[in-house]
Protein backbone atom coordinates (compact mmCIF):
# COMPACT_ATOMS: atom_id res chain seq x y z
CA UNK A 1 0.00 0.00 0.00
CA UNK A 2 1.45 3.38 -1.14
CA UNK A 3 2.61 5.23 1.63
CA UNK A 4 2.18 8.92 0.13
CA UNK A 5 -1.44 9.18 -1.41
CA UNK A 6 -2.10 11.14 -4.08
CA UNK A 7 -5.29 13.86 -4.98
CA UNK A 8 -7.37 12.06 -7.32
CA UNK A 9 -10.80 13.87 -8.56
CA UNK A 10 -13.60 11.13 -7.58
CA UNK A 11 -17.01 12.85 -7.44
CA UNK A 12 -18.09 15.14 -9.95
CA UNK A 13 -20.53 18.28 -8.95
CA UNK A 14 -23.74 16.23 -10.31
CA UNK A 15 -22.93 13.41 -7.73
CA UNK A 16 -22.02 15.86 -4.86
CA UNK A 17 -24.94 17.65 -4.90
CA UNK A 18 -27.43 15.28 -5.65
CA UNK A 19 -25.95 13.49 -2.47
CA UNK A 20 -26.53 16.23 0.30
CA UNK A 21 -29.80 17.46 -1.40
CA UNK A 22 -31.00 13.89 -1.18
CA UNK A 23 -29.80 13.36 2.36
CA UNK A 24 -31.62 16.79 3.20
CA UNK A 25 -34.78 15.79 1.43
CA UNK A 26 -34.59 12.16 3.01
CA UNK A 27 -33.97 13.52 6.48
CA UNK A 28 -37.42 15.27 6.22
CA UNK A 29 -39.41 12.41 4.50
CA UNK A 30 -38.50 10.41 7.60
CA UNK A 31 -39.11 12.73 10.12
CA UNK A 32 -42.44 14.24 8.45
CA UNK A 33 -43.26 10.15 7.72
CA UNK A 34 -42.46 10.02 11.19
CA UNK A 35 -44.96 12.47 12.41
CA UNK A 36 -48.00 10.78 9.99
CA UNK A 37 -47.11 7.47 11.42
CA UNK A 38 -47.57 8.96 15.28
CA UNK A 39 -51.46 9.20 13.78
CA UNK A 40 -51.72 5.75 13.78
CA UNK A 41 -48.72 3.61 14.99
CA UNK A 42 -49.81 0.02 14.10
CA UNK A 43 -49.93 -1.92 11.36
CA UNK A 44 -52.94 -3.85 10.02
CA UNK A 45 -56.71 -3.10 9.89
CA UNK A 46 -58.07 -0.29 12.11
CA UNK A 47 -59.32 -2.22 15.51
CA UNK A 48 -57.39 -5.49 13.84
CA UNK A 49 -53.52 -5.24 14.01
CA UNK A 50 -51.46 -7.54 11.90
CA UNK A 51 -49.18 -10.14 14.15
CA UNK A 52 -45.83 -8.76 12.05
CA UNK A 53 -42.86 -7.41 13.59
CA UNK A 54 -43.12 -4.20 14.37
CA UNK A 55 -40.32 -2.85 16.89
CA UNK A 56 -42.49 0.68 16.36
CA UNK A 57 -45.98 -0.34 17.01
CA UNK A 58 -47.34 2.75 19.34
CA UNK A 59 -48.29 0.37 22.20
CA UNK A 60 -44.65 -0.16 22.69
CA UNK A 61 -42.91 3.24 21.95
CA UNK A 62 -44.16 7.14 20.89
CA UNK A 63 -42.14 8.36 18.49
CA UNK A 64 -39.71 11.41 20.21
CA UNK A 65 -41.08 15.12 19.21
CA UNK A 66 -38.17 15.58 18.44
CA UNK A 67 -37.51 13.72 15.34
CA UNK A 68 -41.07 14.25 14.08
CA UNK A 69 -41.24 16.86 11.61
CA UNK A 70 -44.66 19.29 11.41
CA UNK A 71 -46.10 19.43 14.94
CA UNK A 72 -49.70 17.72 13.60
CA UNK A 73 -50.41 15.24 11.17
CA UNK A 74 -51.88 18.28 8.36
CA UNK A 75 -48.24 19.92 9.04
CA UNK A 76 -46.20 16.44 8.27
CA UNK A 77 -48.52 15.57 5.02
CA UNK A 78 -48.29 18.70 3.99
CA UNK A 79 -43.79 18.34 4.44
CA UNK A 80 -43.82 14.76 2.96
CA UNK A 81 -46.21 15.55 -0.11
CA UNK A 82 -43.69 18.50 -0.65
CA UNK A 83 -40.44 16.88 -0.05
CA UNK A 84 -41.43 13.83 -2.09
CA UNK A 85 -40.61 15.56 -5.22
CA UNK A 86 -37.57 17.11 -4.85
CA UNK A 87 -36.55 13.53 -3.55
CA UNK A 88 -37.68 11.67 -6.53
CA UNK A 89 -36.65 14.39 -8.60
CA UNK A 90 -33.04 14.25 -7.66
CA UNK A 91 -33.28 10.71 -6.42
CA UNK A 92 -34.15 10.43 -10.44
CA UNK A 93 -31.51 13.01 -11.33
CA UNK A 94 -28.91 10.93 -9.80
CA UNK A 95 -29.73 7.73 -11.17
CA UNK A 96 -29.66 8.72 -14.91
CA UNK A 97 -26.68 10.35 -14.32
CA UNK A 98 -24.62 6.90 -13.00
CA UNK A 99 -26.35 5.15 -15.90
CA UNK A 100 -25.18 7.30 -18.94
CA UNK A 101 -21.66 8.34 -17.29
CA UNK A 102 -21.01 4.64 -16.78
CA UNK A 103 -20.42 5.56 -13.72
CA UNK A 104 -22.40 2.78 -12.38
CA UNK A 105 -19.77 0.26 -13.67
CA UNK A 106 -18.10 0.92 -9.93
CA UNK A 107 -20.53 1.36 -7.90
CA UNK A 108 -23.43 -2.07 -9.09
CA UNK A 109 -23.04 -4.82 -7.79
CA UNK A 110 -22.67 -7.64 -10.23
CA UNK A 111 -22.00 -11.76 -9.99
CA UNK A 112 -18.48 -10.56 -10.87
CA UNK A 113 -18.02 -8.86 -7.42
CA UNK A 114 -19.22 -12.23 -5.31
CA UNK A 115 -15.57 -13.73 -5.25
CA UNK A 116 -14.27 -9.85 -4.09
CA UNK A 117 -17.13 -9.63 -1.57
CA UNK A 118 -15.81 -13.27 -0.09
CA UNK A 119 -12.48 -11.84 0.42
CA UNK A 120 -13.53 -8.12 2.00
CA UNK A 121 -15.79 -10.46 4.38
CA UNK A 122 -12.54 -12.56 5.37
CA UNK A 123 -10.60 -9.06 5.97
CA UNK A 124 -13.01 -7.27 7.99
CA UNK A 125 -13.61 -10.80 10.42
CA UNK A 126 -9.44 -10.72 10.41
CA UNK A 127 -9.63 -14.38 8.59
CA UNK A 128 -7.31 -11.71 6.06
CA UNK A 129 -4.81 -9.57 6.95
CA UNK A 130 -4.37 -7.38 4.03
CA UNK A 131 -6.86 -5.12 2.41
CA UNK A 132 -7.74 -6.81 -0.87
CA UNK A 133 -7.10 -4.38 -3.63
CA UNK A 134 -9.80 -2.19 -4.82
CA UNK A 135 -10.89 0.07 -7.62
CA UNK A 136 -13.11 3.75 -6.22
CA UNK A 137 -15.64 1.01 -4.08
CA UNK A 138 -14.54 -2.24 -2.58
CA UNK A 139 -17.47 -4.99 -3.31
CA UNK A 140 -19.16 -4.94 -0.27
CA UNK A 141 -19.52 -1.20 -0.31
CA UNK A 142 -20.82 -1.63 -3.77
CA UNK A 143 -23.50 -4.00 -2.50
CA UNK A 144 -24.54 -1.73 0.28
CA UNK A 145 -25.12 0.90 -2.38
CA UNK A 146 -26.89 -0.96 -4.73
CA UNK A 147 -29.26 -2.09 -2.00
CA UNK A 148 -29.71 1.35 -0.75
CA UNK A 149 -30.93 2.67 -4.41
CA UNK A 150 -33.06 -0.80 -4.03
CA UNK A 151 -34.75 0.41 -1.10
CA UNK A 152 -35.28 4.02 -2.20
CA UNK A 153 -36.50 2.64 -5.46
CA UNK A 154 -39.37 0.44 -2.79
CA UNK A 155 -39.82 3.55 -0.38
CA UNK A 156 -40.91 5.46 -3.52
CA UNK A 157 -43.28 2.85 -4.82
CA UNK A 158 -44.68 1.92 -1.55
CA UNK A 159 -45.14 5.51 -0.93
CA UNK A 160 -47.17 5.83 -4.14
CA UNK A 161 -49.09 2.59 -3.68
CA UNK A 162 -50.79 4.01 -0.09
CA UNK A 163 -51.15 7.60 -1.45
CA UNK A 164 -53.39 6.47 -4.73
CA UNK A 165 -54.28 2.71 -3.85
CA UNK A 166 -57.44 2.96 -5.89
CA UNK A 167 -56.43 5.76 -8.79
CA UNK A 168 -52.62 3.03 -9.04
CA UNK A 169 -54.41 0.39 -7.44
CA UNK A 170 -51.90 -1.67 -9.87
CA UNK A 171 -48.84 -0.26 -7.80
CA UNK A 172 -50.63 -0.95 -4.35
CA UNK A 173 -51.52 -4.90 -5.61
CA UNK A 174 -47.67 -5.43 -6.48
CA UNK A 175 -46.91 -4.83 -2.50
CA UNK A 176 -50.08 -6.85 -1.41
CA UNK A 177 -52.68 -3.87 -0.90
CA UNK A 178 -53.00 -0.77 0.74
CA UNK A 179 -52.11 -2.86 4.50
CA UNK A 180 -49.08 -4.54 3.07
CA UNK A 181 -48.08 -1.73 1.16
CA UNK A 182 -47.69 0.39 4.12
CA UNK A 183 -45.89 -2.35 6.18
CA UNK A 184 -43.55 -2.27 3.87
CA UNK A 185 -43.09 1.36 3.31
CA UNK A 186 -41.96 1.29 6.77
CA UNK A 187 -39.59 -1.69 6.90
CA UNK A 188 -37.92 -0.20 3.54
CA UNK A 189 -37.35 3.26 5.17
CA UNK A 190 -36.21 1.42 8.26
CA UNK A 191 -33.84 -0.51 6.56
CA UNK A 192 -32.81 2.59 4.54
CA UNK A 193 -32.30 4.24 8.00
CA UNK A 194 -30.15 1.47 9.30
CA UNK A 195 -28.28 1.68 6.06
CA UNK A 196 -27.48 5.32 6.38
CA UNK A 197 -26.22 4.49 10.28
CA UNK A 198 -24.14 2.21 8.47
CA UNK A 199 -22.99 4.64 6.03
CA UNK A 200 -22.03 7.29 8.20
CA UNK A 201 -20.18 4.91 10.76
CA UNK A 202 -18.39 3.74 8.21
CA UNK A 203 -17.07 6.78 6.68
CA UNK A 204 -15.46 7.37 9.64
CA UNK A 205 -14.18 3.72 10.69
CA UNK A 206 -12.91 2.78 7.74
CA UNK A 207 -12.15 5.72 5.41
CA UNK A 208 -12.46 9.52 6.63
CA UNK A 209 -10.63 11.11 3.29
CA UNK A 210 -13.79 9.59 1.45
CA UNK A 211 -16.00 12.54 3.83
CA UNK A 212 -14.10 15.36 1.80
CA UNK A 213 -14.08 13.68 -1.32
CA UNK A 214 -17.99 13.61 -1.38
CA UNK A 215 -17.25 17.34 -0.29
CA UNK A 216 -15.18 18.83 -2.49
CA UNK A 217 -15.03 16.03 -5.00
CA UNK A 218 -10.84 15.66 -4.70
CA UNK A 219 -10.20 12.09 -2.58
CA UNK A 220 -6.42 11.86 -1.11
CA UNK A 221 -6.76 8.68 0.67
CA UNK A 222 -5.85 5.45 1.34
CA UNK A 223 -8.02 3.93 -2.01
CA UNK A 224 -6.92 6.22 -4.73
CA UNK A 225 -7.05 3.74 -7.88
CA UNK A 226 -9.91 4.38 -10.04
CA UNK A 227 -10.87 1.23 -12.63
CA UNK B 1 -0.22 0.32 7.76
CA UNK B 2 0.08 2.88 9.54
CA UNK B 3 -1.24 5.95 8.03
CA UNK B 4 1.30 8.72 6.56
CA UNK B 5 1.66 12.67 7.92
CA UNK B 6 -0.18 13.35 4.44
CA UNK B 7 -3.02 10.96 5.12
CA UNK B 8 -3.86 12.47 8.61
CA UNK B 9 -3.81 15.80 7.39
CA UNK B 10 -6.15 15.23 4.90
CA UNK B 11 -8.85 13.25 7.57
CA UNK B 12 -8.31 16.82 9.47
CA UNK B 13 -9.75 18.45 6.55
CA UNK B 14 -11.83 16.23 6.05
CA UNK B 15 -13.80 16.33 9.65
CA UNK B 16 -12.97 20.63 9.33
CA UNK B 17 -15.27 20.63 6.09
CA UNK B 18 -17.81 18.20 8.00
CA UNK B 19 -18.13 20.73 10.78
CA UNK B 20 -18.09 23.53 8.42
CA UNK B 21 -21.57 21.40 6.70
CA UNK B 22 -22.49 20.54 10.26
CA UNK B 23 -22.63 23.74 12.23
CA UNK B 24 -25.34 25.77 10.03
CA UNK B 25 -27.57 22.56 10.50
CA UNK B 26 -27.34 22.20 13.91
CA UNK B 27 -30.09 24.77 14.47
CA UNK B 28 -32.04 23.67 11.95
CA UNK B 29 -32.04 19.99 13.26
CA UNK B 30 -33.15 21.52 16.59
CA UNK B 31 -36.19 23.87 15.30
CA UNK B 32 -37.23 20.69 13.39
CA UNK B 33 -39.45 19.16 15.84
CA UNK B 34 -42.50 21.16 15.63
CA UNK B 35 -41.65 23.32 12.90
CA UNK B 36 -44.26 24.04 10.25
CA UNK B 37 -41.65 25.22 7.82
CA UNK B 38 -42.18 29.40 8.72
CA UNK B 39 -43.94 32.16 6.59
CA UNK B 40 -42.09 31.27 3.28
CA UNK B 41 -41.72 27.45 3.28
CA UNK B 42 -45.88 27.63 3.73
CA UNK B 43 -46.25 29.41 0.08
CA UNK B 44 -44.12 26.58 -0.78
CA UNK B 45 -46.65 24.12 0.13
CA UNK B 46 -49.19 25.82 -0.52
CA UNK B 47 -48.16 25.81 -4.03
CA UNK B 48 -47.03 22.05 -4.30
CA UNK B 49 -50.22 20.56 -2.57
CA UNK B 50 -52.18 22.61 -4.84
CA UNK B 51 -50.23 21.17 -7.18
CA UNK B 52 -51.02 17.73 -5.76
CA UNK B 53 -55.00 18.44 -6.20
CA UNK B 54 -54.67 18.56 -9.51
CA UNK B 55 -52.60 15.99 -10.31
CA UNK B 56 -55.24 13.88 -8.17
CA UNK B 57 -57.90 15.42 -10.37
CA UNK B 58 -55.95 14.57 -13.84
CA UNK B 59 -55.01 11.13 -12.61
CA UNK B 60 -58.75 10.83 -11.62
CA UNK B 61 -59.61 11.96 -14.90
CA UNK B 62 -57.72 9.73 -16.68
CA UNK B 63 -58.14 6.20 -15.01
CA UNK B 64 -61.53 6.29 -13.73
CA UNK B 65 -60.91 3.53 -11.18
CA UNK B 66 -63.49 1.96 -9.58
CA UNK B 67 -62.83 0.56 -6.55
CA UNK B 68 -63.47 -3.49 -6.27
CA UNK B 69 -67.04 -3.92 -4.70
CA UNK B 70 -67.35 -7.52 -3.01
CA UNK B 71 -63.96 -7.03 -0.68
CA UNK B 72 -64.08 -8.98 2.71
CA UNK B 73 -65.12 -6.99 5.48
CA UNK B 74 -62.72 -7.17 7.99
CA UNK B 75 -61.61 -4.40 11.36
CA UNK B 76 -63.81 -2.32 13.49
CA UNK B 77 -65.03 1.27 11.92
CA UNK B 78 -65.04 4.06 14.70
CA UNK B 79 -67.70 6.80 15.10
CA UNK B 80 -66.52 9.80 13.55
CA UNK B 81 -68.45 13.71 14.49
CA UNK B 82 -66.66 16.67 16.04
CA UNK B 83 -69.14 17.90 18.06
CA UNK B 84 -69.06 16.97 22.11
CA UNK B 85 -71.77 14.69 21.73
CA UNK B 86 -73.04 12.46 19.35
CA UNK B 87 -75.23 14.53 16.45
CA UNK B 88 -78.37 12.72 16.91
CA UNK B 89 -82.29 13.99 15.45
CA UNK B 90 -84.31 14.79 17.99
CA UNK B 91 -87.14 14.34 15.15
CA UNK B 92 -85.94 12.19 12.21
CA UNK B 93 -89.29 12.30 10.41
CA UNK B 94 -88.96 15.97 10.01
CA UNK B 95 -85.21 15.90 8.72
CA UNK B 96 -84.79 17.06 4.76
CA UNK B 97 -81.98 16.66 2.39
CA UNK B 98 -81.78 19.66 0.64
CA UNK B 99 -80.67 19.49 -3.16
CA UNK B 100 -79.76 22.95 -4.55
CA UNK B 101 -77.38 25.10 -5.59
CA UNK B 102 -76.74 25.66 -9.37
CA UNK B 103 -79.46 23.30 -10.71
CA UNK B 104 -82.17 23.49 -12.48
CA UNK B 105 -85.07 21.87 -10.21
CA UNK B 106 -84.10 22.01 -6.35
CA UNK B 107 -85.50 19.63 -4.07
CA UNK B 108 -86.14 18.90 -0.70
CA UNK B 109 -85.96 14.95 -0.40
CA UNK B 110 -87.43 13.52 2.68
CA UNK B 111 -86.45 9.99 4.42
CA UNK B 112 -89.36 8.18 2.11
CA UNK B 113 -88.47 9.43 -0.74
CA UNK B 114 -84.84 8.67 -0.43
CA UNK B 115 -85.45 5.16 0.60
CA UNK B 116 -87.21 4.48 -2.93
CA UNK B 117 -84.58 5.54 -5.04
CA UNK B 118 -82.44 2.94 -6.45
CA UNK B 119 -79.70 1.86 -3.90
CA UNK B 120 -76.41 0.36 -4.75
CA UNK B 121 -74.12 -1.66 -1.71
CA UNK B 122 -70.42 -2.54 -1.70
CA UNK B 123 -68.18 -4.17 0.83
CA UNK B 124 -65.08 -1.80 0.01
CA UNK B 125 -61.57 -0.41 1.73
CA UNK B 126 -62.31 2.93 3.95
CA UNK B 127 -59.31 4.94 3.87
CA UNK B 128 -58.33 7.19 7.36
CA UNK B 129 -55.65 10.08 6.41
CA UNK B 130 -54.45 8.62 9.62
CA UNK B 131 -53.10 5.61 7.81
CA UNK B 132 -55.48 2.60 8.60
CA UNK B 133 -57.83 1.14 6.67
CA UNK B 134 -60.80 -0.80 6.95
CA UNK B 135 -63.27 -3.06 5.12
CA UNK B 136 -67.02 -2.34 5.68
CA UNK B 137 -70.39 -3.06 3.94
CA UNK B 138 -71.93 0.29 2.71
CA UNK B 139 -75.40 0.93 0.89
CA UNK B 140 -77.17 4.03 -0.20
CA UNK B 141 -78.26 6.17 -3.52
CA UNK B 142 -75.46 7.24 -6.06
CA UNK B 143 -74.72 10.85 -6.00
CA UNK B 144 -75.30 11.18 -9.40
CA UNK B 145 -78.54 9.84 -9.17
CA UNK B 146 -79.61 13.21 -7.28
CA UNK B 147 -77.47 14.92 -10.02
CA UNK B 148 -80.06 13.53 -12.84
CA UNK B 149 -83.35 14.62 -10.65
CA UNK B 150 -82.05 18.06 -9.88
CA UNK B 151 -80.55 18.61 -13.39
CA UNK B 152 -76.81 20.88 -12.22
CA UNK B 153 -75.69 23.29 -15.06
CA UNK B 154 -72.32 23.43 -16.32
CA UNK B 155 -70.99 26.08 -14.18
CA UNK B 156 -71.37 23.45 -11.57
CA UNK B 157 -67.56 23.03 -10.81
CA UNK B 158 -67.83 22.17 -7.30
CA UNK B 159 -70.24 20.12 -4.76
CA UNK B 160 -70.31 21.45 -1.48
CA UNK B 161 -72.18 19.07 1.40
CA UNK B 162 -73.10 20.52 4.55
CA UNK B 163 -73.97 18.59 8.10
CA UNK B 164 -75.73 19.20 11.60
CA UNK B 165 -72.27 18.26 12.88
CA UNK B 166 -71.72 21.59 14.34
CA UNK B 167 -70.95 23.12 11.28
CA UNK B 168 -68.59 20.38 9.92
CA UNK B 169 -68.78 20.46 6.09
CA UNK B 170 -66.81 19.69 2.57
CA UNK B 171 -66.07 20.55 -0.79
CA UNK B 172 -65.15 18.22 -3.39
CA UNK B 173 -64.52 18.10 -7.31
CA UNK B 174 -67.85 17.42 -9.52
CA UNK B 175 -66.09 14.41 -11.05
CA UNK B 176 -65.43 12.69 -7.86
CA UNK B 177 -68.87 13.73 -6.72
CA UNK B 178 -70.08 12.13 -10.16
CA UNK B 179 -68.18 9.08 -9.54
CA UNK B 180 -70.54 5.83 -10.09
CA UNK B 181 -69.49 4.70 -6.24
CA UNK B 182 -69.51 8.15 -4.39
CA UNK B 183 -73.08 7.26 -2.77
CA UNK B 184 -75.27 8.80 0.00
CA UNK B 185 -75.27 6.16 2.36
CA UNK B 186 -78.37 5.25 4.91
CA UNK B 187 -77.30 1.85 5.33
CA UNK B 188 -73.99 0.24 6.91
CA UNK B 189 -72.96 -3.50 7.52
CA UNK B 190 -76.23 -4.75 5.83
CA UNK B 191 -78.57 -2.75 8.58
CA UNK B 192 -80.04 1.21 8.75
CA UNK B 193 -76.71 3.31 9.42
CA UNK B 194 -76.92 4.21 13.03
CA UNK B 195 -75.62 7.84 14.84
CA UNK B 196 -72.20 6.81 15.37
CA UNK B 197 -71.78 6.47 11.25
CA UNK B 198 -73.50 9.50 10.57
CA UNK B 199 -76.88 9.03 10.35
CA UNK B 200 -79.98 9.58 9.08
CA UNK B 201 -77.83 9.86 5.65
CA UNK B 202 -74.07 10.50 4.98
CA UNK B 203 -71.77 10.77 2.36
CA UNK B 204 -69.44 7.55 0.82
CA UNK B 205 -67.00 6.82 -1.90
CA UNK B 206 -64.21 4.65 -1.91
CA UNK B 207 -62.02 7.48 -3.89
CA UNK B 208 -61.64 9.94 -1.21
CA UNK B 209 -60.25 9.93 2.22
CA UNK B 210 -62.37 9.43 5.49
CA UNK B 211 -62.79 13.32 6.13
CA UNK B 212 -63.52 13.95 3.01
CA UNK B 213 -67.29 12.34 3.75
CA UNK B 214 -69.62 14.65 5.29
CA UNK B 215 -71.74 12.60 7.98
CA UNK B 216 -75.06 14.11 9.32
CA UNK B 217 -76.07 15.79 5.85
CA UNK B 218 -78.52 18.32 5.63
CA UNK B 219 -77.35 20.29 2.32
CA UNK B 220 -75.81 18.75 -0.91
CA UNK B 221 -74.96 22.40 -2.92
CA UNK B 222 -73.79 22.53 -6.37
CA UNK B 223 -71.44 26.00 -6.97
CA UNK B 224 -68.90 27.83 -9.24
CA UNK B 225 -66.98 28.83 -5.89
CA UNK B 226 -64.88 26.00 -4.79
CA UNK B 227 -65.77 25.30 -1.26
CA UNK B 228 -63.43 25.23 1.66
CA UNK B 229 -64.08 22.42 4.38
CA UNK B 230 -63.52 21.67 7.99
CA UNK B 231 -59.94 20.22 7.99
CA UNK B 232 -59.34 21.16 4.76
CA UNK B 233 -59.36 24.88 6.10
CA UNK B 234 -56.86 23.94 9.00
CA UNK B 235 -54.02 22.21 6.24
CA UNK B 236 -55.36 18.93 5.36
CA UNK B 237 -54.94 18.14 1.52
CA UNK B 238 -58.56 19.48 -0.01
CA UNK B 239 -58.10 16.87 -2.88
CA UNK B 240 -57.81 14.09 -0.50
CA UNK B 241 -58.54 11.32 -3.27
CA UNK B 242 -56.84 7.81 -3.00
Amino acid sequence: MSTLPVTVRRHGPLVRITHWLNAAFLAGMIGSGLQIYTAYAHIGYHGETFNVPNPFDGSRLAIPEQVRLGGWLAGGLRWHFTLAWPFVLTGLAYVLFLFFSGEWRALIFRPRDVPGAWQMTRYYLRLRKDHPPQGKHNPLQKSAYTFAIVLAVLSILTGFAIAKPIQLSFVTSLFGGYEWARYWHFVTVWTLTAFIVAHVVMVFVADPASLRAIITGRYRGRHTSHE
Amino acid sequence: MSESPLVRRSLTIARRDFLRIAAPALPIALAACGWNGGKHLQLVFDKVIGANNKLGEGLLSIRHAQANPNQIARGDMPSYFIAHEMPVLADPASWRLAVGGLVRKPMQFTPQMIAALPHISYTITHHCVEGWSVVKLWSGVPLATFAALVEPITAAKYVQFDSFDDGYMNGWDIASAMHPQTILADGFEGKPITAAHGAPLRLYSPIKLGYKLTKYLTKVTFTDKKPGGYWEDQGYPWFGGL
